[in-house]
């Protein structure tokens, strides 16, 4: 349940969506790829709403990464990147989409598995596929970057931390070729790292938005996530970055049962 | 498009031999259909073989009252070709509309059983066998022997549509409701024919047992012309699915962000799939195991891309059938089996062998 959203992506522009559970990020994110559809409001691509897309144009101007990603059949790992082509009237020459779809593979450091079964990867190495896939899907689509944007939920929880970097490395070379990346994530100090404007999501309602700067606060944050945060910025680039203290349950339940829920 | 250029290496090669192993397959398998076919018509309790086919041929363009040439027309163009042509639609129908099933359930062990279709067209025929002689009288004498097929037909066809109207809701199809209220209907189908053959006598009974244990016997190229709207509609409309069988894999959210328009695609599958089924079994009775072990195999050997598994489907169908159909006539010769007892013979110890081979690995998402 998400209420009173405003919010603008921009081609080349890297955001980041952060806040408690329950706070309505994947909510928003699936307003925003045109799955739910808002009650009151509009989600528009240009000047136009996302319910007069069809499915497949909506396809070629925008690619999700969802946060789990089931499949039960032994498609190689590059058959599934290649499954981003799935989009009716994609036709790209049989060679180049391969081409395409292992270069993706290599980015994220999965050059290695392409010919492994799906079924025998990890969780993380499965994720990255999917990220793959979408990948490859928007530079098949044959739409240019930046009228694209990159919709990820949760791109990196189930990697380690060299794994994260490398994928929101791959994030910033998309924002830089002209997409528009709007990533929901639960790594607060990665986000700073990375987005180029964060937006903090609480009860539903956008509580802050800004760059990170503005966004890692102690008060604000604290109020949000409902434990005492420590914030501070890195010596080298003065990036913010936060540490939680030791905090009371009870108040971090409390968090979840403020601000009722009124976009219904 | 600034993409580095650089040559695949062998680990990623592997995907594009599974590929070219794909389209092998579908070039062996009809190579392997044709051969089949012709096995299928020059074998037979008669003994004519297809040395006998050229007198067949000028029996049929020249109209030569011969009694050899006569003898050998019937037998091979009046009742074994078209009783070939009839198996192999009957396979390619069953065992596409299993692979379709499976991608729609995204479970490999999915059988268009589960949409109601079979339990739907064994009560419309048992219906027909039972009630023939009393309520459905005028209507089965109308129709004659065509009373049998269409019942069974629409009593699938019908199902699966009641089974639809009972699982979407605000204009979309929930699968696992889908699946549950085929089940519950399947066993309501089951229960209703069970009351019907028990109020049957002997010999109607044994009519409705043999019907539900398959043959094609009574082929004849007027069922041949009956079915062949059915093939053409899914030679159509299936490769049109495929895309969005691929997408559907992936899961249903998946799928859309892909592009594939899920809920007209779920109908146009379950659509299909009742179609095709119906006619197959309207014309062969209920035969299993094609559905469920065909598609299995076709993805074991080159992958689970529907470009391939569909045709795929279809050739090694056809060819189960039909070769099961030779065995039907051969083994017990004058007398025929039942072919779906051939199908389960075959089928289910290599189904249990799959199911084995691949241990855990058979756990739906």
């Amino acid at each position: 349940m998400v209420d009173g959203i405003d919010l603008d992506l921009v081609p080349g522009q890297f955001i980041a969506v952060v806040g408690p559970n329950g706070a309505g990020k994947s909510t928003l994110l699936r307003l925003l790829t045109g799955e739910l559809k808002p009650t009151s409001g509009q989600v528009l691509i240009g000047n136009r709403e996302l319910s007069s897309f069809s499915a497949d144009q909506l396809a070629r101007r925008r690619a999700v990464l969802a946060q789990h990603t089931a499949l039960a059949f032994p498609f190689t790992a590059l058959e599934v990147v290649l499954l981003g082509m799935t989009v009716p009237g994609l036709q790209a020459e049989v060679g180049n989409a391969r081409q395409v779809a292992f270069t993706m593979l290599e980015r994220l450091g999965l050059e290695q598995l392409a010919g492994q079964s799906y079924t025998t990867l990890s969780g993380g190495e499965r994720q990255r596929v999917h990220m793959a896939r979408a990948l490859c899907q928007l530079e098949c689509s044959g739409t240019p970057p930046d009228e694209t944007i990159l919709l990820v939920d949760e791109p990196t929880s189930s990697l380690d931390i060299g794994h994260q970097l490398i994928v929101l490395d791959e994030l910033v070379r998309q924002k830089r070729r002209g997409r528009s990346v709007f990533a929901v994530l639960h790594d607060l100090n990665l986000a700073a790292a990375y987005a180029d404007e964060m937006v903090l999501l609480a009860g539903g309602k956008i509580v802050a938005a800004g760059p990170p700067s503005e966004v890692i606060q102690d008060e604000r944050l604290s109020l949000a996530f409902g434990c005492q945060v420590c914030t501070n910025r890195l010596p080298a680039g003065g990036i913010p970055f936060l540490l939680p203290q030791a905090c009371a349950a009870a108040e971090v339940c409390a968090v979840a049962r403020k601000s009722p829920a009124t976009y219904s | 498009m600034a993409i580095e250029s650089l040559s695949l290496p062998h680990a990623a090669s592997a995907s594009s031999d599974r590929h070219a192993l794909g389209w092998r397959l579908l070039i062996a398998g009809g190579l392997v259909l044709v051969i089949a076919a012709l096995v299928s018509v020059s074998v037979g309790p008669t003994g004519l073989t297809l040395s006998d086919l050229p007198r067949a041929l000028f029996a049929a363009y020249s109209g030569s009252g011969a009694p050899a040439d006569v003898h050998a027309r019937l037998v091979l163009l009046e009742v074994r070709l078209p009783r070939t042509i009839l198996a192999a639609f009957v396979g390619a129908s069953l065992a596409v509309a299993g692979a379709m099933m499976q991608g729609l359930f995204r479970n490999p062990l999915a059988d268009p059983g589960l949409i109601g279709v079979s339990s739907g067209a064994a009560l419309a025929a048992v219906a027909t066998i039972a009630l023939g002689s009393s309520f459905a009288g005028p209507w089965v004498r109308a129709l004659g022997i065509w009373a049998l097929p269409a019942a069974a037909f629409f009593g699938g066809f019908v199902t699966t549509m009641v089974l639809m109207l009972i699982a979407r809701r605000h204009g979309t199809t929930a699968i696992a409701t889908l699946l549950l209220a085929g089940i519950a209907l399947g066993a309501i189908a089951g229960a209703l024919t069970g009351l019907l053959a028990y109020v049957t006598d002997d010999r109607e009974l044994r009519d409705l047992t043999l019907w539900s244990m398959g043959s094609l016997a009574g082929a004849s190229w007027q069922k041949v012309l009956a079915i062949t709207p059915f093939a053409l509609v899914l030679l159509l409309m299936t490769p049109r699915l495929i895309r969005a069988l691929n997408g559907l894999l992936l899961g249903e959210a998946e799928a859309f962000y892909l592009g594939i328009e899920v809920e007209s695609a779920k109908l146009r599958i379950v659509t299909l799939t009742a179609a095709a089924v119906g006619a197959a079994v309207a014309v062969a009775g209920t035969i299993g195991f094609v559905g469920i072990v065909v598609p299995h195999l076709v993805r074991l050997i080159a992958g689970p891309d529907h470009r391939i598994v569909l045709p795929a489907s279809a050739l090694l169908g056809a060819i189960l059938v039909v070769v099961a159909d030779v065995a039907a006539r051969m083994i017990v010769a004058p007398a025929e089996l039942p072919i779906g007892i051939i199908m389960a013979v075959i089928g289910a110890p290599v189904f249990l062998h799959l199911v084995i081979r691949r241990g855990g690995a058979l756990s739906a998402p």
